[in-house]
Order: structure tokens, then C-alpha cells, then sequence
């Protein structure tokens, strides 16, 4: 009984660290689309301050949002340290206390990467600490669902072995795709030139935008729309695009798992409302990307944007993750020992199902 | 001795009469072409410089200065330099000053030689970062705090870039483009859009005006001119490109 209060416990702290992870990651893009990634010049210090002795007097303009990413980013780095420490002594699944393990080495590399990005000055760093933050959350979400007392029922679930082969790889190229989206996005945040293409859904009021000299001439002699008249480039433009296709792509994809799941495996699968959810998510998602053009990319819009991405990789990989676990090779997944209450599948259904699907 | 002497002599000659017949090189930058209006600097709206004397009693907030234009269409803030034919030069040992008032850069553009020195104060009473971005190799790019009633910061770029971006990231729509030759021959032109570069050689040069804006790769109009004893002139029209 205490063990399952514990267990119980646990799982609430891991799901609690997996949303501030998220906060997290929504306030560093607030940074970014501030552009007050190096408002704060020195870094683990602030402004020659202890960061956390930091006088509130000085929170103004770009180093309020640098300031609380680096204040909440510490909370995080806490949490995880604490996460960590209790899979290490509770949890009996070695594999889970090593995820533990991973996500504290996760979250120490994730901090000294964002401190480089100030001290090195290195635009670069801050598209990788961006990328690195989605992978974290995604291994933070994967403690928490495995800590879960759903884990089990999910495991326990007969549909899973009866997933196609062709709607695996479908989710996982679909998963791939929204963490390319991801780092398409992370590059153009961290390319700090504002709108590259300003019209949605069609791009300088065409289907493909022209991309020579002369249009870019007259594109940056003209805009207004940034207090930095940092030049747009072909590349910019391209790149835009490219994240415009790669969301057509992603919700075609998501759907098309969706769908498929539902035909093969009915409504009522775990898998059927997963992928059902996870379109919803992708199709909110696509919504702000046109919404963060349409607002002139206002600060409030491309946070949530940034959020909602986060998300979905965190939707998309979790069921990567269970598919992979549970419907390949069911054989094996019997064989492992430990899912503390987890039901087994009859031998006979799954041979059953395995014939029949 | 006498040979020394000699020398000297010949030497204070030869100086004579390079200034003697040294000319100015004059012109105006007229803009072609109506920019649409330039987006409000949200000085106000900052619960810091809102505060300041100046900007609360503005009736409003200042506009970013990407077109500063006069009603005769002189274009300021344009870097004028001489880009082919002038010879390097060793930097005056005068700095060269940049103030940031009212949570803004002043001035806006301005220009240098390699390796003198540019001193940016804070005449604000708040903190601000100042942030060169230099792009061309061997420029260092540098990200340092100056708080309200610090000294000023020194910087110095060894080699030529145009423009080469000054930013507070504290503030984000605060910038100031340098414009760094390897020579004393360059100008920025002001409010009417004239400018002036004074004690050219007289020779063939090829100048350039560049609009930040305009030419943001800092690639600008150039012209070919001939510099008599009597100087030169120089007009140029930079075009807004048709949308
Ligand atoms: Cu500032």
C-alpha cells in the first residue's frame, strides 16, 4: 500500500517536472522572439550577481525574459536532480532508474549548452540548445508515462500486437518529421530576420516566392516590420518554405496514422485516440504557424506556437516509444520482468492476434 | 647634418603641398521613392526608459530612424567613403564616441578608421549591453554590461567593415552601424543630406554611398571621380526599390 502511495507520488513528480520542462521551454522562446538570448552577458553569473541574488530592480526589457529562463531553467535542473535521486532509490525497473540517470546528465548538458550560447556568443548553440530542449522533454515525458499506473493497462492492452507493420513506420516518419519541423523552426528563430515570408497561406502573394536579388532589394528597403533591418536572405525564404511543406507533410502523415489506426484497430484502441489526439494537436499546431505569420510573429503567438511544437514531438514520440515496446517482437516484451502489476496477455490471443492481423 | 637637413626640408615640402592641393569632396544624397512609415521605437511602454524625463513628457514615441529624409528628399545617415585609390593610413589617436540617451544610440551611423577607438558611454540611468556583431574575420565581437553612471566602454576593430552593428540587447530595437575604413576618407551625410570628405590627394577614386537600409549588405552606389586641387563633387540618388 505506502509502496503504491509512493509509486503514486513519484509518477505526480515526474508529470509535474515533464510540464515545467515545457514552461521552460516556453519561456526560452519568449527569449528568442525577444531576441534577448545575450541581454545578460555573463553567464552562470548575472551581470556579476549570484543569479539568484540578482536584484529585481534590474529585471528590465530583454533580461526579464533571460533572467526567468535562467531562474525556472535552475527549478528544472532541480526537479530533475530530485527525479533522478528518487527512480535511483525507489524505482525497481533498472532501465527506468537509468532514464532517471539520463535525464539529470540531460538537463546538466542542456544548462552548460544555453550558458555557451551567452559566453561563446555562438547564434548557432541557441538552435541546439532549442533542439536538445525538445529531446529532453521527451525523455522526461517517457519517465513519467512509464511511472504511471496507466503503464500497465496500456501494456495490457490486446490491440497493440495488432498494429501493421506500415503504421509503425508510419509513426515513426511522422514523429521524425515533427522534430525536422522542430529544428527547421529552431533555425529560423535563431536566425533573428523576423518574417522571411510575411503572407499566409500564400508566400509574397504567390505559391512559390521569388528568391533573386532584386526581389530581396526591395523586400529589405521596404520592410518595417523589425526594429533590425537584418537583411532576408534566398536562404530565410527557402527555409520558411521548407517548415510550410514540412507541416502540410506532418498533417497528412498524422492523419493518415490516425486513420489508419482507427481502420485496423477500431475505435476504442489506445492507439486509435492517441493518433486521434496527436492530429488534433499537429492540425492546433499548424493553426498558430499561420497565426504566428498572420500576428507579425507577436511575442504571445510564437510562444505557444513553440509550446504546441514541443508537444506534439512529446505526443508522437510517447507513441513511438509504445509501439515500439509493445508491438514488435510481443515475444520479447513477455519475456521482460519487472512491470511491477502489469498484466500479460494469454499466450493464445496474441497468436490469435498475431495470425489474424 | 646637412644631408638630415635636407631631408627634412624636402620632407615639409612634399607635406605642404600634398595639403596645399588637397580638395574636399562635396555632394548630396537625394532619396528616390516614399518609404512607408518606420515602425515606433516602445519607449513608453518600457517601465524603465519610460521613466526618463525626456521621453514621458514626449507626446509620443520616437520612430526608428531607417529614412531620415528632409523635404528637399536629402537622405541622411549615409556612409560616403572612398573605396578604391585611397591610401591606408595609421588612426588618428582620437576616439570616436557613442552615447546611448534615452535608450537609444546616438548616432545612429558613423564612421572610423581601423584601430582607432570607439568609446560608447551610457548617459542613461539605467543598464544597458553593448553588443558589436561584427561579420568580417579578425573583428571581435564583444557583449558587455554598462550600468548607469559606468565609464564608458572601449572597443577597436582592427579591420574595414561596412556596416559593422552595434546592439543592446536589453533594449531591442537599439542599434548603431559603424562604418570602419582604413582611412581618413570617408563622411556620413547629415539632416539635408550633404556631406563633406576634407584633404582628399587629388587622383582618381572610386567612392561609395551606402544606406543601411537601403544596401543592408552593405553593398552601396558607387562613381568614379576625379579630385583636382580645387576638390570634387559628388551627388548621389539612392533609389528605393520599386515594390
Ligand atoms: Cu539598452
Amino acid at each position: 500500500m505506502t509502496r503504491s502511495n509512493h509509486s503514486l507520488w513519484l509518477n505526480r513528480f515526474a508529470v509535474f517536472t515533464a510540464l515545467a520542462t515545457l514552461i521552460l521551454i516556453g519561456i526560452g522562446g519568449l527569449v528568442t522572439s525577444h531576441e534577448a538570448g545575450l541581454s545578460v552577458p555573463d553567464w552562470p553569473t548575472t551581470y556579476g550577481y549570484n543569479m539568484f541574488l540578482f536584484p529585481p530592480s534590474y529585471w528590465m526589457g530583454g533580461i526579464l525574459y533571460e533572467h526567468t529562463h535562467r531562474l525556472f531553467a535552475s527549478f528544472v535542473g532541480l526537479l530533475t536532480t530530485i527525479l533522478a535521486v528518487w527512480l535511483w532509490i525507489k524505482e525497481p525497473r533498472r532501465w527506468v532508474q537509468w532514464l532517471g540517470v539520463a535525464a539529470f546528465f540531460g538537463v546538466v548538458l542542456q544548462g552548460v549548452l544555453g550558458g555557451l550560447r551567452v559566453t561563446l556568443l555562438q547564434n548557432s548553440l541557441g538552435f541546439v540548445h532549442a533542439t536538445a530542449a525538445q529531446l529532453f522533454l521527451l525523455l522526461v515525458g517517457i519517465i513519467a508515462l512509464v511511472t504511471s499506473a496507466s503503464w500497465s493497462k496500456i501494456a495490457a492492452n490486446e490491440t497493440w500486437s495488432l498494429v501493421p507493420k506500415g503504421l509503425r513506420y508510419l509513426l515513426l516518419s511522422a514523429t521524425s518529421l515533427v522534430f525536422l519541423q522542430l529544428i527547421l523552426g529552431a533555425v529560423m528563430r535563431h536566425q533573428h530576420a523576423g518574417l522571411a515570408v510575411p503572407d499566409f497561406p500564400l508566400a509574397y502573394g504567390q505559391l512559390w516566392p521569388p528568391t533573386d536579388a532584386a526581389f530581396l532589394d526591395s523586400v529589405n528597403a521596404r520592410r518595417m516590420d523589425v526594429f533590425d533591418p537584418n537583411p532576408i536572405t534566398a536562404f530565410q525564404i527557402v527555409l520558411h518554405m521548407m517548415h510550410r511543406l514540412g507541416a502540410l507533410a506532418t498533417l497528412l502523415a498524422v492523419g493518415a496514422g490516425a486513420w489508419i489506426s482507427r481502420s485496423r484497430l477500431g475505435n476504442r484502441a489506445p492507439l486509435t485516440k492517441a493518433t486521434l489526439a496527436w492530429f488534433c494537436l499537429i492540425m492546433l499546431q499548424a493553426a498558430l504557424g499561420a497565426a504566428t505569420v498572420l500576428s507579425r510573429k507577436a511575442a504571445d503567438v510564437a510562444t505557444v506556437h513553440v509550446i504546441a511544437g514541443a508537444a506534439s514531438l512529446l505526443v508522437g514520440g510517447l507513441l513511438c516509444f509504445i509501439v515500439l515496446r509493445f508491438s514488435f517482437a510481443p515475444s520479447k516484451a513477455e519475456k521482460a520482468p519487472g512491470h511491477s502489476g502489469a498484466t500479460r496477455l494469454p499466450a493464445p490471443q496474441t497468436e490469435t492476434a498475431l495470425t489474424t492481423g | 647634418m646637412k644631408k638630415l637637413i635636407g631631408f627634412l626640408g624636402a620632407a615639409a615640402c612634399v607635406g605642404t603641398m600634398q595639403t596645399a592641393s588637397a580638395g574636399d569632396i562635396t555632394g548630396k544624397i537625394t532619396l528616390k521613392g516614399t518609404p512607408p512609415p518606420a515602425p515606433e521605437m516602445p519607449l513608453k511602454a518600457d517601465p524603465f526608459c519610460g521613466k526618463i524625463k525626456e521621453v514621458a513628457a514626449a507626446p509620443g514615441n520616437p520612430r526608428m530612424p531607417f529614412y531620415v529624409v528632409d523635404k528637399s528628399g536629402g537622405l541622411a545617415d549615409v556612409f560616403i567613403y572612398i573605396k578604391e585609390g585611397a591610401k591606408a593610413a595609421a588612426p588618428p589617436a582620437q576616439p570616436v564616441v557613442i552615447d546611448q540617451v534615452q535608450c537609444q544610440y546616438t548616432p545612429y551611423v558613423v564612421g572610423l578608421q581601423a584601430k582607432q577607438k570607439i568609446l560608447v558611454k551610457n548617459s542613461d540611468p539605467l543598464m544597458h549591453n553593448v553588443h558589436p556583431q561584427p561579420t568580417v574575420a579578425g573583428n571581435k565581437e564583444a557583449n558587455k554590461a554598462q550600468p548607469a553612471n559606468a565609464g564608458p566602454l572601449e572597443f577597436v576593430f582592427d579591420n574595414p567593415e561596412v556596416f559593422l552593428r552595434f546592439r543592446c540587447d536589453v533594449h531591442p530595437w537599439m542599434f548603431s552601424y559603424v562604418g570602419v575604413v582604413d582611412h581618413p576618407y570617408f563622411a556620413v551625410s547629415g539632416k539635408d543630406g550633404a556631406f563633406k570628405i576634407s584633404n582628399v590627394p587629388p587622383g582618381d577614386y572610386v567612392i561609395e554611398a551606402v544606406h543601411r537600409k537601403t544596401h543592408p549588405n552593405g553593398k552601396g552606389i558607387t562613381q568614379k571621380i576625379k579630385v583636382g586641387a580645387d576638390g570634387a563633387k559628388a551627388d548621389f540618388t539612392v533609389e528605393l526599390p520599386a515594390q
